[in-house]
């Protein structure tokens, strides 16, 4: 479907769509201006999961660390050194590529279950170490007023650049996912006995995919640090990874964007939700129930899905 | 070409393959055949680097190929397909044997490329060559029973590889499939000249395409030889047949 969406029409309508993203900030309040960064982050993050997850079919339960990592490593970078506060927005991401690299050693000798009981544990264990480290992270409290470069410090460019690099981003991924490591890697989800059988040395591009993967949250994690200023503990706690792993869930994640749709539609429930009631993670529970149950493709896979009927329908018809 | 010298593999304590010995020469076709059970699957896991024998030799090409894992023994050109269907369910016809000469090119670390402009004519040419090039586009998971088996062998012809082992091929298959699986696979052996192992029950067809036999039971090789002297061999006949006086066939 993307392939169609990106030809002829369809590439007008993204056109448009992106430049509209791009009008926003002079029509939204700041709130939702910061509210869309954090979507547009958060939805780079699910992405990145997705890739792993849908497309790698690698149970990548606590994938959150990875964010956490990438946050970290850049807000230490900006507080701590006199480096430039540039070099912090690559070394975040390699930071998190190397932890994914590390954890996925470990763990990719386990199968299935197995291996997300393992890379649970062991994103746990980061966790527990950034949150106790108090001379170096700043441990429950996290870190607060990270300094930014000038340039990025309003609140429009903040959203400017969050919106830039989540779009290259995307098309990165975008690419590596048409590609033939890409659709290496969708063999291995599909059936990684076979996968040997043709050549592949499925073990390797697991730990590849891993690290991309690891990159990319640790992108995402960067960029919270811009739109947000603070980094804490609680986004390398598991219960974000569970939301995120919902995200691609509610999304559709045998699609590409689904991640960036159910991102949006969690958080901008959750915003929603919280003015009204305390007990989100109960309506996150029934909703995830409900996806389970009625589209357990997610909701851009039934449109896909729709799409496609419509579209194949009359071909068998002629 | 292949040598496999006393083989054996057990699974908790159960002999699956007991002393298995098979050569195959460049060029043959040899059938592996023995009753349900009798290990011949096990036998092809072993050769294929899938399971790692508990003892005995694999040589291909004079080379010691025992217990290499599989993505390794398929770079020394061994190809296989399965006899319970095995390929890539949300993938289509094209991408299945697509990924499969991606990975004998070693192109799978290619990042940036997209795979859709990427060995397009030689995948074609496979899909001509087993007849299911019409049915390219479409996902495998809503292809015939006959048709994922025929995809099966056109994975395996992705690796090109010199030697191929097939697992029952026409299991399953419809009377008219079967014919055209046969003919395929006579056309690999004489067109392209590769060598074949493959196991059968059908006992028309197992004489009717290969130079020689061997005889598999209780994981043991009996006998291995040709058509004609394993068809009126009295072991092969008291173990495959109960003890009855006839030939087979
Ligand atoms: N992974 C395994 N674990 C335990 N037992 C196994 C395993 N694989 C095979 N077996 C057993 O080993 C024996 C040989 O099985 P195998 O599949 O090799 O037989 P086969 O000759 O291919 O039979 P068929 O003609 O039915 O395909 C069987 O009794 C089977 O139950
Ligand atoms: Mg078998």
């Amino acid at each position: 479907m993307l392939k169609g969406m990106l030809e002829g029409r369809g590439r007008i309508w993204w056109a448009a769509a992106i430049i509209l993203m791009f009008l926003l900030p002079f029509i939204l309040p700041r709130f939702y201006l910061y509210l869309l960064s954090i979507i547009l982050l958060t939805g780079l993050l699910a992405t990145s999961l997705n890739l792993v997850l849908g497309y790698g079919g690698i149970f990548q339960f606590h994938h959150a660390v990875f964010y956490g990592a990438g946050a970290y490593g850049t807000a230490l970078i900006l507080t701590r050194t006199g480096l430039s506060p540039w070099i912090s927005f690559i070394v975040g991401p390699l930071v998190s590529a190397a932890l994914g690299l590390i954890i996925g050693w470990v763990c990719i000798r386990l199968s299935k279950l197995y291996f997300a009981m393992l890379q649970i544990s062991l994103g746990s264990l980061v966790w527990i170490i950034v949150y106790r480290w108090y001379s170096f992270t700043g441990g429950d409290d996290g870190i607060h007023g990270i300094p930014l470069p000038d340039i990025l410090s309003s609140s429009n460019n903040a959203y400017y650049f969050t919106l830039a690099v989540t779009l290259i981003c995307l098309f990165a991924m975008h690419k590596i996912v048409r590609s033939p490591f890409g659709s290496a890697l969708q063999g291995i989800r599909d059936n990684p006995v076979r996968c040997e059988m043709i050549g592949i040395n499925v073990k390797r591009h697991q730990l590849l995919a891993l690290m991309i993967a690891g990159f990319f949250a640790g992108v995402a994690g960067s960029l919270f640090v811009v739109v947000d200023n603070t980094v804490f503990p609680d986004m390398l706690f598991w219960t974000l990874s569970l939301e995120i792993c919902i995200m691609c869930l509610l999304g559709g994640w045998f699609t590409f964007l689904g991640p960036m749709l159910g991102a949006a539609i969690i958080i901008a429930l959750r915003t929603f939700v919280s003015t009204y009631t305390t007990y989100w993670a109960l309506v996150l529970g029934i909703l995830m129930a409900l996806v389970i149950f009625f589209l357990p493709n997610g909701v851009l896979g039934y449109v896909e899905e729709k799409i496609k009927k419509g579209f194949i329908e009359p071909v068998i018809k002629e | 070409m292949l040598e496999v010298k006393s083989l054996s593999k057990s699974f908790d304590g159960f002999k699956a393959v007991n002393n298995a010995n098979l050569d195959v020469q460049k060029g043959e076709i040899v059938a592996v055949i023995g009753p349900n059970g009798a290990g011949k699957t096990t036998l092809f896991n072993l050769i294929t680097g899938i399971l790692r024998p508990d003892s005995g030799t694999v040589h291909f090409k004079g080379e010691n190929i025992t217990g290499l894992p599989p993505y390794k023994v398929c770079r020394k050109r061994i190809s296989r397909s399965f006899q319970v269907v095995n390929i890539f369910p949300r993938l289509t016809v094209f991408e299945n044997v697509q990924v499969s000469i991606l990975s004998r090119e070693k192109k799978t670390w290619n990042l940036f490329t997209p795979s859709s402009k990427l060995v397009t004519d030689e995948t074609s040419q496979i899909l001509e060559n087993v007849g299911l090039v019409e049915k390219r586009d479409r996902t495998t998971a809503l292809l015939s029973h006959g048709d994922r088996k025929v995809l099966e062998i056109a994975m395996a012809l992705g690796g090109d590889p010199e030697f191929l082992i097939l697992d029952e091929p026409t299991a399953g298959m419809a009377p008219e499939e079967t014919a055209r699986c046969i003919e395929l696979v006579k056309s690999l052996s004489g067109k392209l000249g590769l060598t074949i192992l493959f196991c059968e029950h059908d006992m028309e067809i197992v004489f009717g395409i290969a130079d020689r036999i061997m005889v598999m039971v209780r994981g043991a090789t009996i006998v291995q030889g040709s058509c004609d002297e394993v068809r009126c061999n009295e072991a092969v006949q008291d173990a495959y047949l109960g003890g009855s006086d006839v030939c087979l066939m």
